[in-house]
């Protein structure tokens, strides 16, 4: 009935010391590099352009997964996590909702450190933790 | 046309929820067993976040390597926290991996990183080499933080600029990796550190 608050247990304690084979590309029908020219960034959101997809797209379960978790902007890294799939793997199925123009990339900053709005939003955030 | 609208009208539906965080992303570098994962974990959300390692003939203790296809990978667990505010704000701390065999990440981890905090031991000073020589080469800002383990010796903040060649300019600042509070102070310190190295008379930067 309750948590038994083990589950988070296992994760919080592996990095980058922790190595595991795992089943490769098995969801990009084994690709392991984006098709199309967009190099997304971690830290990049993409949101759901909401179009219609060609009626010969069959999007997998993943696609439709992250289809649904970007309904609202999300950064790349966010649904890495929050599908359990690699960063890698993420990338490929983004490459290919943006060549049927289901999902578009807002980018991040790309020259942060000069951008002084931004340093001033992440001091203030920090200052009140 | 004859998509199947009906049942998937959700995810293909969207409107204008385009508005998206804005994100900043920190790295969190050292030698291995500095302290790098306590940091991430002492101030963020620690999230679960894998990424691919290409698999080369040196084999990492593989066993099963039937199970591995010619694209083989391997995945590892990033050190990856995440702490949101309010405001629409997410701050994403990123522990880059110390070991050579990971190196080709760290150019995708500092692309738009707004700066990096290199955790350094006063018992292994040079463990922290690799990471100056790599963020000085490509200019992303840093300060060091001397983790304070218990036995380890007390230093000078001068002794260890000299120690490490730094310039005049890089913080070097004291920290407690499991306290938040500490933790805190040492983003704080990078960040206003990089705002004051955006102010002209300031030459910000990469001086000996
Ligand atoms: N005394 C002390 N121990 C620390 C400090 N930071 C980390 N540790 C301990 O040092 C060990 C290695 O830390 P870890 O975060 O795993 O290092 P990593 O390899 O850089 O990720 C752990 O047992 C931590 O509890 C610190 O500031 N002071
Ligand atoms: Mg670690």
């Amino acid at each position: 009935m309750a948590g038994t608050g083990h589950e988070g247990r296992a994760e919080r304690f592996l990095d980058w010391e922790t190595v595991a084979v795992v089943r490769p590309y098995a969801v990009t029908k084994g690709r392991t590099a984006p098709t199309g020219g967009t190099q997304v960034g971690l830290i990049d959101a993409v949101v759901a352009t909401g179009q219609w997809p060609q009626p010969q797209f069959r999007p997998g379960p993943e696609e439709r997964r992250i289809l649904e978790l970007c309904h609202r902007a999300k950064p790349v890294v966010d649904l890495a996590s929050e599908t359990n799939l690699p960063v890698g793997v993420v990338r490929v199925l983004l490459s290919d909702l943006i060549d049927e123009g289901l999902v578009r990339v807002i980018p991040a900053a790309r020259k942060p450190h000069t951008d002084q709005r931004l340093l001033r939003m992440v001091l203030d955030g920090l200052q009140s933790l | 046309m004859d998509f199947n609208r009906s049942d998937d009208a959700g995810p293909y539906d969207t409107g204008s929820r385009a508005s998206a965080p804005t994100t900043a992303k920190f790295l969190i570098a050292g030698g291995f067993g500095v302290g790098k994962t306590t940091f991430v974990g002492a101030i963020s959300e620690i999230r679960p976040l894998r990424t691919e390692e290409p698999l080369s003939e040196r084999g990492v203790g593989v066993d099963d390597t039937r199970a591995v296809s010619a694209k083989a990978t391997t995945t590892v667990a990033m050190d990856f926290g995440r702490i949101s505010f309010p405001s629409e704000l997410v701050i994403y701390l990123f522990g880059t991996p110390g070991q050579e065999r990971f190196w080709f990440m760290w150019d995708e981890l500092s692309v738009g990183a707004l700066g990096a905090v290199i955790l350094a031991d006063t018992r292994r000073i040079g463990d922290c080499f690799a990471a100056i020589d790599y963020f000085e080469e490509n200019g992303t800002p840093f300060v060091i933080a001397v983790n304070c383990f218990d036995s380890a010796p007390r230093f000078q903040a001068e002794d260890i600029r000299i120690a490490l060649s730094l310039g005049p300019e890089v913080p070097i600042v004291a920290c407690d990796a499991r306290q938040r509070e500490s933790v805190k102070q040492v983003l704080v310190s990078l960040v206003k550190y990089v705002m004051a190295s955006n102010r002209p008379l300031v030459h910000g930067g990469h001086a000996y």
